[in-house]
């Protein structure tokens, strides 16, 4: 990276940190309500581990995956409605009579992103192992659970970058959180693949990413280090974020054309 | 020359229907309003009945008309109660446009606006459920209860609906922006889940059993859950929290309309 573009970089990454930080209606829901979720569904649905097949004994130990995912869904929200607001108050329009480039947009507004990531994936963590789960992979496994988790993070931040450029609006972001709650559920969220009775809903779920994130999550907590469910985990993350920051430039090269 | 007529102000039932009109005219025009007011429910109901079906196996479990209707009882109530909460979101755009403020000015008696709104949350959620209901049937839901327990099990669910949107109005006319949805919607979302969602109260176990033992929304499930499998219980106990949780909510909203007129 050359020097013009780290200082760019820098300067839009600690805007964007000290932007998050500040706001606790950001931080506070995206770490409340997914520990919330937790303790409903690991105390509710305790008896699913009775079904013969179920893979731990712990519903907390196989639950406490979603709220990573959870977690990932509000980074869409929040990087979207952070940059929805800068077009909207047409801070993007001052910033694009700058020498910017836009990498160093889209990669300085995603720092911010990143630091939720962690403190969400760390505080996820502790919680749930203060609550009793377990972890398989030992240390290092939480070393890569939390790893996994800001990189999940910042990949659907980037479909929150995306989203922003392309309606300009905070409302229109806001609208989108139903719609990636649809693919948390219809994927294996509550039981394993191979528990969901519904066979059309097996399908989607089988056929649904998330499914495989959550599975590499569960790999670490309940079986140990299963390399090929690892691999898949990230690979699905570099893969959506690769996809949101191509989509987020061809976004963002349209938008600055229109202003 | 005759006396000029003296103007006969509007009345509470004139109010009223005027204020539903408009909000259920917005509600079925505008897809914004509508479709997640459509999909929202069939989503859970989905998710919750499809995804989850496997728990009917669990040991202990015996719901007599199955899982579906299990979790169609806990989803009707849920949009009955989300449909309170998405009608405090419609007052408290009201306010943040101003067009609030037009109510308070033009109505002789403003507990008619309250009652408006109200009736229009309760015709959102019967178009919400005739969907839901359709929905559940054609994917085979069996109904064990009679045609009476039937209209009980949609008597609660009404009931929920008002109580509802009384909470929310209340809140939306205390706060009167929209930046006061979640404190609309979380402690609704809490209560909700609090109760036995997934499986029966007596499989729960531990400090969820323990909430949602006093939880009153458990009442209200159970008593559901016996009217669809045509084997009420706690029925009196369920009307009797459904009634009072209304009027409960009915003194809250009151004191939000006073706060709004207060504010001016």
């Amino acid at each position: 990276m050359s020097g013009s573009l780290a200082t760019q970089v820098g300067q839009l990454a600690h805007r964007s940190v000290l932007r998050t930080l500040r706001q606790p209606a950001q931080i506070v829901p995206a770490i409340v309500f997914p520990l919330f979720l937790l303790a409903v569904n690991s105390g509710g649905l305790k008896d699913a581990t009775n079904l013969p097949g179920f893979p731990t004994d712990s519903y907390l130990t196989f639950a406490l995956a979603v709220p990573f995912m959870q977690g990932a869904l509000f980074s869409v929200m929040n990087s979207g409605t952070d940059l929805a607001r800068d077009i909207e108050t047409g801070f993007l329009n001052r910033l694009a009579l700058t020498p910017l480039r836009g990498a160093a947009l889209l990669s300085g507004l995603l720092a911010g992103t990143i630091v939720l990531g962690v403190v969400q994936g760390v505080v996820y963590l502790t919680v749930g192992l203060i609550a009793g789960a377990e972890l398989a992979a030992g240390a290092g496994g939480a070393l890569v659970i939390i790893l996994l988790s800001v990189s999940i993070t910042v990949a659907f931040g980037t479909i929150g970058l995306f989203a922003a450029l392309r309606t300009g609006t905070g409302e229109a972001i806001q609208g989108l959180f139903p719609v990636f709650f649809v693919f948390l559920f219809l994927s294996s969220m509550a039981l394993p693949l191979d528990l969901i009775e519904t066979d059309w809903y097996r399908a989607i779920a089988t056929a649904n990413p998330v499914s495989y994130l959550l599975d590499a999550f569960r790999s670490l907590l309940i079986e140990g280090w299963e390399p090929d469910q690892l691999a898949l985990g990230f690979g699905i993350a570099a893969t959506i974020f690769i996809i949101g920051m191509y989509a987020a430039s061809s976004a963002l090269k349209t938008r600055l054309v229109r202003t | 020359m005759n006396a000029p007529q003296a103007h006969r102000p509007a009345g509470l039932r004139a109010i009223a229907l005027a204020v539903a009109w408009r909000s259920i005219h917005n509600f079925l025009t505008n897809p914004a309003f509508l479709v997640p007011a459509l999909v929202f429910p069939l989503f859970f109901f989905v998710s919750f009945a499809g995804g989850l079906s496997a728990i009917a196996n669990v040991p202990g479990f015996d719901f007599p008309t199955g899982y579906t209707a299990f979790q169609f009882v806990f989803v009707l109530l849920q949009s009955a109660a989300f449909g309170g909460v998405f009608t405090g979101f419609g007052i408290a755009r009201d306010f943040e446009t101003g067009f609030a403020r037009r109510y308070l000015l033009a109505a002789s008696n403003r507990s008619g606006i309250v009652a408006g709104y109200a009736l229009a949350a309760v015709a959102r959620a019967f178009v919400t459920w005739t969907v839901l209901t359709v929905v559940a049937l054609v994917a085979g839901m069996n109904v064990g209860g009679e045609g009476i327990e039937i209209v009980g099990l949609y008597s609660l669910a009404l009931l929920v609906n008002i109580a509802a949107t009384m909470w929310a109005a209340g809140v939306a006319m205390r706060v009167r922006s929209i930046q006061g949805g979640p404190l609309m919607q979380f402690p609704v979302f809490l209560i909700l889940f609090l109760a036995p969602v997934y499986v029966p109260l007596d499989l729960l176990s531990g400090w969820i059993h323990a909430v949602a033992s006093i939880n009153p929304v458990t009442a209200l499930i159970e008593a559901g859950r016996g009217f669809i499998s045509g084997d009420p219980e706690v029925v009196a106990l369920a009307f009797a929290i459904g009634i009072a949780l209304p009027l409960l909510f009915s003194l809250w909203a009151r004191g939000g309309l006073r706060r709004a007129e207060a504010a001016g």
